[in-house]
């Protein structure tokens, strides 16, 4: 057998090694999960009027902890199991430096009051009916959840429902952080 | 004076009017061209242009409003990039580790033919070059001949 035949008959199977290689990168990442740019980066200001018709920004917010929260009242059910954490999380925290505001983002007014009504939420939530706030913040299901720090910077993105445990770690990692 | 106040506002209007940047026109082409580009967020797979949803029609009208401001259509997709990643463009650009996915294929195609060629060239000359089988001398014919005699009954 010559040399070439030799390298040949090496040199075909190991051209499998790349496509292996590829394949395996390529199974093991979720394609639906998608990292934001946005983490580290100045929240984007947003203004809106809340369902009690009050004016909310981001601006008038600064030097606290801001918590976003998108959500519509047919995310069933990834909405209706973090409403309560969500408003127990106001409860706990308001008086630390933190606030909560509910985005209601792809809804109607009414089911969306009803949401409201339903989980007895008292802290700030305001609908989006342009989408604007919805884009800005690159959200492209609900719920999503942004941790906002003192200084408007977005720290964490949560996907999905929040619990009890993933509200207290990103709020207290960032009530822990020096003003 | 009130008459050259009204003047001055008349023309402050008439520029502002004529100033590329004040609303300008924005034609619905340009708008779906931009669109086409874009991935819907709640899609799968569709275009902001194609998706009848509501998400892809509020999409298209930031869109059409970032572009009456006087945003060219790359500062409009740089705008969604910055906000979704590159992901939102239903195609990657041309660069980094993305260019694998414009690339490979022509590589393969081109890496496809210089074998075909290759292979039917070697095998072609291989046919010609084979060895011929050699005339039967004087002394074999002779001998071919006798013994087909021989077996004559």
């Amino acid at each position: 057998m010559s040399g070439r035949a030799r390298v040949l008959r090496w040199a075909i199977p190991l051209a499998v090694v790349p496509v292996l290689v590829l394949l395996a990168y390529g199974f093991r990442t979720d394609p639906r999960v998608i990292p934001s740019p946005l983490v580290g980066k100045p929240a984007s200001p947003f203004a809106l009027t809340t369902f009690d018709g009050k004016p909310i920004s981001l601006e008038s917010l600064r030097g606290q902890v801001v918590v976003v929260n998108f959500w519509a009242s047919w995310c069933i059910p990834a909405c209706y199991d973090e409403a309560p954490s969500l408003e127990r999380a106001w409860q706990t925290y308001r008086d630390r430096g933190v606030v909560l505001v509910g985005v209601n983002i792809q809804d109607k007014e009414e089911p969306a009051r009803r949401f409201l009504d339903r989980f007895k939420h008292t802290f700030p939530n305001a609908p989006d009916p342009s989408g604007r706030v919805s884009v800005d913040y690159g959200v492209y299901g609900v719920p999503e959840t942004f941790f906002i720090d003192r200084q408007g910077r977005v720290r964490f993105k949560q996907v999905g429902a929040v619990t009890d445990e993933i509200v207290k770690r990103h709020v207290e990692t960032l009530l822990a952080e020096p003003a | 004076m009130s008459r050259a106040l009204a003047a001055v506002l008349l023309l402050i209007v008439a520029l502002g009017a004529g100033s590329p940047l004040a609303a300008a026109p924005v034609s619905e082409e340009v708008v779906n061209e931009v669109a086409a580009q874009l991935r819907c967020v709640v899609c799968q797979s569709l275009s902001v242009a194609d998706s009848p949803s509501e998400t892809a029609h509020q999409m298209k009208a930031i869109v059409r409003e970032r572009l009456a401001a006087g945003e060219s259509p790359e500062q409009v997709k740089a705008y969604f990039v910055e906000k979704y990643g590159l992901w939102i463009l239903l195609a990657p650009p041309r660069q980094g580790f993305n260019l694998l996915v414009w690339v490979v294929p022509f590589v393969g195609l081109a890496a496809g033919l210089v074998l075909v060629v290759v292979l039917t060239r070697r095998w072609s000359r291989r046919a010609a070059s084979a060895p011929v089988v050699a005339r039967p001398d004087a002394a074999m014919r002779e001998r071919i001949l006798r013994e087909m005699a021989e077996r004559e009954p």
